[in-house]
């Protein structure tokens, strides 16, 4: 059996399980040797107010790269904003994808549950491919999968935080209920994270600040492509109940009489 | 007549059209990864340049940039 075995997300079928955000790159072509080391496919964007537009804007590097643009309503704080935030995405990239973000505290930057369903109810309705950042909360993520959402992707700690999987009894849960993908969207600090929550049985990974803001993004990059790869492939392999005590590989019968 | 493009005061003439206010600041609007929103409403890339202003309306020109949370 392959170790690398790809994945459905909104209809389309994916070789990497890693997907990428674009944020805190300290050059445009740190990104682009990132981007490419990690053998992302899908790469997140956010939309702001231009006053002129660059040359070698992020776009093009996902473009030259020939990589799928997720954009995101990364800053929106109400189901409005995320709403139009959207529409304008779909506008600009000619996609119905949608990862929603809909913030609702600015010190922790956890999602706002109210208007996250709101949003993703809208987006549904108008026709979106919605790929909802969540919280780690079973029902919430039911309640997202219930209402049309093509994948749930729960925190595994406060965005940039690094924390890695703060409840892997949760996620878990999440991972055991849904029938749809769910993929870890923050938290993640280095490779043993998302390791873990592919081990926990996500479908997928996204992360930024882990590689963007790592010393060297390109070898981390490299890191997290393996991580995810690997977490995957121990998944499906199957691991061994943990014990408290230990558990002799080798026959007891047989031993030589060295007295 | 006066609109605010992306929170900056411009002045154009009667029956400019988004098109015409995008060039104005320089922003070619049909770009990819670009889009305008007029009073928050999404202006579709076929109606860029037959959608006309009106005195005191909001245009928001967007386009990608890195980020987003995680």
């Amino acid at each position: 059996m392959s170790a690398v075995e790809g994945f459905e997300l909104g209809g389309r079928r994916w070789g990497s399980r890693l997907i990428v955000g674009t944020g805190g790159f300290r050059s445009m072509d740190d990104l682009e040797r990132a981007l490419t080391a990690s053998g992302t496919e899908i790469v997140t964007v956010a939309l702001r107010r231009v006053d002129t537009l660059t040359s070698n804007s992020v776009i093009d590097v996902i473009d030259r790269l020939g990589l799928f643009v997720l954009p995101n309503t990364a800053g929106c704080y109400t189901a409005r904003d995320a709403v139009r935030t959207a529409r304008l995405a779909r506008e600009a990239f000619e996609t119905d994808w949608i990862k929603l973000e809909v913030i609702g505290d600015d010190r922790t930057l956890l999602p706002d549950a109210v208007e996250l369903v709101t949003a993703a109810e809208e987006l549904v309705a108008d026709g979106f491919t919605v790929l909802p950042y969540t919280t780690d909360d079973p029902v919430l993520a039911r309640r997202l999968e219930e209402l049309g959402c093509a994948a749930v992707m729960p925190l595994g700690s406060p965005i940039g935080s690094g924390a890695g999987i703060r409840n892997r009894y949760n996620l878990r849960i999440v991972v055991e209920a849904a029938s749809v993908p769910v993929i870890l969207d923050a938290g993640i600090g280095t490779a043993s994270d998302a390791t873990m929550a592919m081990e926990l049985g996500c479908s997928g990974v996204l992360l930024a600040s882990a590689i963007s803001r790592a010393e060297d993004p390109v070898l981390m990059a490299r890191a997290m492509r393996s991580a995810v790869e690997a977490g995957h492939a121990a998944r499906r392999a199957g691991r061994i109940p943990e014990r408290l005590y230990a558990e002799a590989s080798t026959p007891v019968e047989g031993l030589p009489d060295l007295g | 007549m006066r609109v605010t493009v992306n929170g900056r005061d411009l002045e154009l003439a009667d029956g400019s059209t988004v098109g015409a206010a995008a060039a104005e600041v320089g922003i070619e609007p049909s770009g990819r990864g670009v889009a305008v929103a007029v009073d928050g409403e999404v202006v579709p890339r076929a109606l860029l340049d037959s959608t006309v202003l009106s005195d005191g309306q909001r245009i928001e020109i967007v386009a990608a940039i890195q980020g987003g949370a995680l």
